[in-house]
This record gives C-alpha cells, sequence and structure tokens, in this order.
C-alpha cells in the first residue's frame, strides 16, 4: 500500500519537475529541475519493480544497521578529496589569477568556486562525516539498532542529493548569498525536509536504547541536530519570486538580515563543527585509547556551558558596522567566556590518555586525534582573541580570519574526521586492522605540515595586511592602496597552496590505504572458531 | 509598551536568571553526592555492546 502512495508521489514530482524544467527562468533551475526528475523518475522506476513483490523477512534487531554507516564513509573520503582540491585550486587561483580561464569565465572563476569548495568541506566532508558517525555512535552506546528502517537511507541520500544541488547550483549562479547558507530556497526546503528525517532517526534510537543513560556523545549529536535546524529555518526565511525560478528574497533586511546571517554563521561554527565533532570525539578517543573519558561530570558541565554560551557569539563578526554597540559587546563578551567550555572538551580529551600517553608512539591514529585536540584548543583561543574589539580592527577582512578558519576546519575537523575513518574502516568491512600503518603516518605529517605552512603564512599575510591599511604618513593620509597590499601578499599565497597540497595528498594516502584495507587486510576471525578453540 | 523594549527588558532581567539558575543547578546536579558510580558506569558505554544491540535492558552488558 505504502508503495502506491509512493508511486503516486514520485510521479507527481517527475511530472511538475518536467513542467518546472520548460518553464525554468534561468539556468541554475533548469539544470536543478532537471537532476530531479532524472532522480524521481529512477526511484520511480526503483519503487514500481518492488512494488507487490514478497517482503523480505522483517529487519532483525540483533543486528546493528551499518549500510548507511559504510556509504557514508565512502562519502566522506569522496567529498573530502573534492573539497580540499577545490580550495587548493582556488588557492593557486589567488596567487596566480590567471588560472581563472577565460573560457570558463562565470562558472570556474574564484567568486563561483570559493562557495564550493566551503560547502563541500563543511557540508559535504563534515556533514557526512557528522551523519555516519552519529548513526554508529548512537547505535552502540543505546545498544539498539538505528530507528526507522530505511529512513536512515533516505538522509543519506537525501542529504547528498542536497549537496549536488547546492554545488551545481552555485557554479551556475544560483546562489542567495548569505555566506555557508549560500542554497537558494527550493534547495533550502529539501534540506529542511531531509534533516528533520534526521532527527527523527537520531531521537527514535535514542528514545529505543537500552542504556538507561543517554551517553555524552549523543547530547552533542543531538544539540547539533536541534540547533542547526532552528539555524537554517530562520537564516533562510525568504520569499520566492517565481516557483520557475531560483530567485528569492530575504524577508529580513538590513542590519537584521546581518545579525540573522552571522547568528546563523557563528553557530554553524559552533553547533555543526563543534557540538557535533565533540561527539565524535567523546566516542572515538576513549576507543582508540581504550580507556573512558577522562572526566564525566566534566564532560557534562562544559556540553551546558557550550550550549549557553555559543548561541551568543555571532555579533563578533559585525564588529564597527550598523549593528547596535551593545549587541557586538554582548558577543564580544560571550566570545571570551566560551574560552573555558572550549577548554574544558579539550583537556577532556587529551586527559582521556592520561597513562596511556605511550600509544602515542606506536599508533599514529591516536596521535592523529590527539593533534586535532591540540588544533581544537588552539583555534578555540584565537577565535576568543580575534572577537576582542581592538583585535578585531586588525584582523576583520584579513586573510588572518581564513588563516584561523583553517586551522580550525583542517586541523581540528579534519584531524579527527580521519582519525574516527582509520577507526570505522576495519570495523565495519570486518578487517583485523588497517593496511598500512605507515601510511597512517604520512598522512599524519603531510596533513600536519600543511595546516602550519597554511596558518602561518595567513598569519604572516592577515597581520601584514592589516597594518599597511591602516598606515598612514604624517598628514594623515593612507599610505598604501589596496593593489600594494595584493603584491606584497604574493609569496605567502604560493606558500598557502603549497600547504594545501600537501594536505591533499595526505588526504588522497589515506583513500588509497582505506581501499586497501577493505581490499587486502585479512577478514576478522569470526568469533565461533574461537569459542571452538575454548571449548576442546 | 512596545514589544522589543518589553522583551528586550524580559530578556536582561527574568529570562537571563532563568537561564543563569537552570546552569547552576545542572553544575549542582553533575557533582551531586553518589553521582561517580552512575558516572563511571555511563563513561563505560562505548566499551559494551560493539557489535550487536542488547536484548533486554538487563542483558545491556
Amino acid at each position: 500500500m505504502l508503495n502506491y502512495i509512493k508511486l503516486i508521489a514520485l510521479g507527481l514530482i517527475t511530472l511538475f519537475a518536467m513542467i518546472a524544467a520548460s518553464y525554468a527562468r534561468d539556468l541554475a533551475y533548469q539544470v536543478h529541475a532537471i537532476i530531479i526528475m532524472a532522480v524521481s523518475a529512477g526511484l520511480f522506476l526503483w519503487t514500481l519493480r518492488n512494488t507487490d513483490e514478497p517482503v523480505p523477512a522483517a529487519v532483525l534487531e540483533t543486528s546493528y544497521m551499518d549500510g548507511v554507516v559504510r556509504y557514508g564513509v565512502i562519502a566522506t573520503a569522496f567529498w573530502g578529496v573534492v573539497g580540499f582540491l577545490a580550495g587548493t585550486f582556488i588557492a593557486f587561483q589567488l596567487a596566480f589569477p590567471v588560472l581563472n580561464f577565460e573560457w570558463a569565465q562565470g562558472y570556474m572563476n574564484f567568486g563561483r568556486l570559493r562557495p564550493l569548495h566551503t560547502s563541500a568541506v563543511i557540508f559535504a566532508f563534515g556533514g557526512n562525516a557528522l551523519i555516519a558517525t552519529s548513526f554508529y555512535v548512537v547505535q552502540r552506546t543505546s545498544a539498539a539498532r538505528l530507528w526507522g528502517g530505511n529512513l536512515g537511507w533516505f538522509v543519506f541520500w537525501g542529504y547528498n542529493l542536497f549537496i549536488v544541488l547546492a554545488a551545481t547550483g552555485y557554479l551556475l549562479g544560483g546562489t542567495q548569498s548569505k555566506e555557508y547558507a549560500e542554497p537558494e530556497w527550493y534547495v533550502d526546503l529539501w534540506l529542511t525536509i531531509v534533516w528533520l528525517a534526521y532527527l527523527a532517526v537520531f531521537l527514535g534510537t535514542i528514545i529505543k536504547r537500552k542504556e538507561p543513560h543517554i551517553y555524552v556523545a549523543n547530547w552533542f549529536f543531538l544539540s547539533f541536530i536541534v540547533t542547526v535546524a532552528m539555524l537554517h529555518v530562520f537564516n533562510n526565511l525568504s520569499i520566492p519570486v517565481s516557483i520557475f525560478g531560483s530567485k528569492s528574497v530575504q524577508v529580513f533586511a538590513g542590519v537584521q538580515d546581518a545579525m540573522v546571517q552571522w547568528w546563523y554563521g557563528h553557530n554553524a561554527v559552533g553547533f555543526f563543527l563543534t557540538a557535533g565533532f565533540l561527539g565524535m570525539m567523546y566516542y572515538f578517543v576513549p576507543k582508540q585509547a581504550e580507556r573512558p573519558v577522562f572526566s564525566y561530570k566534566l564532560s557534562i558541565i562544559h556540553f551546558w556551558a557550550l550550549i549557553f554560551l555559543y548561541i551568543w557569539a555571532g555579533p563578533h563578526h559585525l564588529h564597527y558596522t550598523a549593528l547596535p554597540d551593545w549587541a557586538s559587546t554582548l558577543g564580544m563578551v560571550f566570545s571570551i567566556v566560551l574560552w573555558m567550555p572550549s577548554w574544558g572538551g579539550m583537556i577532556n580529551g587529551l586527559m582521556t590518555l592520561s597513562g596511556a600517553w605511550d600509544k602515542l608512539r606506536t599508533d599514529p591514529v591516536i596521535r592523529m586525534m590527539v593533534i586535532s585536540l591540540g588544533f581544537y584548543g588552539m583555534s578555540t583561543f584565537e577565535g576568543p582573541m580575534m572577537s576582542i574589539r581592538a583585535v578585531n580592527s586588525l584582523s576583520h577582512y584579513t586573510d588572518w580570519t581564513i588563516g584561523h578558519v583553517h586551522s580550525g576546519a583542517l586541523g581540528w575537523n579534519g584531524m579527527i574526521t580521519f582519525g574516527a575513518l582509520y577507526f570505522l574502516v576495519p570495523k565495519l568491512w570486518n578487517r583485523q586492522r588497517l593496511y598500512s600503518l605507515s601510511m597512517v603516518s604520512w598522512h599524519f605529517w603531510l596533513a600536519t605540515i600543511g595546516i602550519i605552512l597554511y596558518a602561518a603564512s595567513m598569519w604572516v599575510t592577515g597581520i601584514m595586511e592589516g597594518l599597511m591599511w591602516r598606515e598612514v604618513d604624517a598628514n594623515g593620509f593612507l599610505v598604501n592602496s589596496f593593489a600594494d597590499t595584493v603584491s606584497a601578499k604574493f609569496p605567502m599565497y604560493v606558500v598557502r597552496a603549497l600547504g594545501g597540497v600537501m594536505y591533499v595528498t595526505g588526504a588522497l594516502i589515506m583513500c588509497y590505504n582505506l581501499w586497501m584495507t577493505v581490499k587486502r587486510s585479512p577478514a576478522k576471525e569470526a568469533a565461533v572458531s574461537s569459542a571452538a578453540v575454548a571449548a576442546e | 509598551m512596545e514589544t522589543y523594549s518589553f522583551l528586550r527588558e524580559f530578556a536582561d532581567s527574568w529570562m537571563l536568571l532563568v537561564l543563569f539558575l537552570f546552569f547552576v543547578g545542572v553544575i549542582l546536579w553533575a557533582i551531586r553526592p553518589g553521582s561517580n558510580k552512575t558516572h563511571r558506569d555511563t563513561a563505560n558505554i562505548p566499551f559494551r555492546n560493539e557489535d550487536k544491540p542488547a536484548a533486554s535492558k538487563e542483558a545491556r552488558t
């Protein structure tokens, strides 16, 4: 019966997408309508072929649902490489403008590729990593199979459809010009549906848990899912100009719009890239170190402190703007207070290794997790410092900001995700161990040195550029023109791009290593044989 | 009173107090006497049920 409803719905969507494709007012919308038409027509055929077939035996509640996690791991590795490659390419575009090819003008110039890069690493790489690890962790820590049956698959494929729509939209010019929230109205609506399904799957699994308590990692994942839903809906309140076009008009205007945008923007950092990844950290670090988290009390207190503080920190993006002073002071103060709970998380993660520090010498995977916590601590110190108004007057609009973001994203989010992937792949594909530990070491050093090159060159160029902009002569005239700063930054831009090359090389080595782990590593022997030996 | 002023006044008085008390309550709850045993048990959750779901609440180890 359900299949008939699905067939009707898919048929109607296909039909509407066909009409939309022919009435489309702009190219981005037209391409999206064709993609949606193809996807829903394919699903229609697939559902049709499975309708009235004998239903397979009810899914066993005696196993975890790991298929979707496996797909998530593959998608994470794939989108990671895509995002890093895009980032490295645009880094070279900044150093060598000739790479903004004339023949690809309007599609592959810096302005179009930059949102493609940010969304590919944050939402495609980070988002797939969060969905995969949260599905893995919530099942293990709840001792229950994922709730909702195939809804988990809907979340995975639906989210990746969102990414494809977002990425193609940027290249074709479908954007609402909000940083980290570029996709237009219909893509936003689709993400809202997928995200609510994600919330349902996650919450459903927690509700049917067998453990009496909810493990702290799940608190972090849950806060990430709930807050991102709220942020996404408010920041994307807009009215489409036409149902057959991608253009929409924001509901908020002027400084209110700016405030909502940075309330969203900073909490995307706070809840997507911090709370969600702390959830990852609170499961994979104890597992890899083989000892429970250092202080469970600290984890509870720093969780609530983080939740209470992060939501106020947004206005520090709008110092010296039309935003009222009280609001930007509020944002600044809360950003500084935020330093404490952030370091609470770092200390808790690092101290989990107390008594097991020797593992750092032998296990490159835990080394990766430890350096990610180190970068987390560093960027959560740098962030509050940069939010102080006086510092911000120097750092804002310079490359220092970009350096800060990348020490957080490459160092903290990237490294903890790599650690989680190295942990997950042997477990998910039932292998005894990784294919090669020395490749993990190579990845570790390439990535670490790459980040250091990146962050150091951006500090130098950012502070230099900030000082050049404010330099005045004895008569009060500005000394440097903008173009002077651009030419002075050239060597640092080249170093930054080389750092990116090293980081992406490390990621490619990881992909090869994970692929060979699945293909070549010896399979884990079934528990049956060891039981048989014991019985003799 | 217009909505903005009302909300503004409510936010930096009563709501601030409620949120602050909630936060203090969380800290007191976390360090309450007898929480050590619960926390030790909860912190060890990742080391159970690695391969398959627990059959019942009692059989969770």
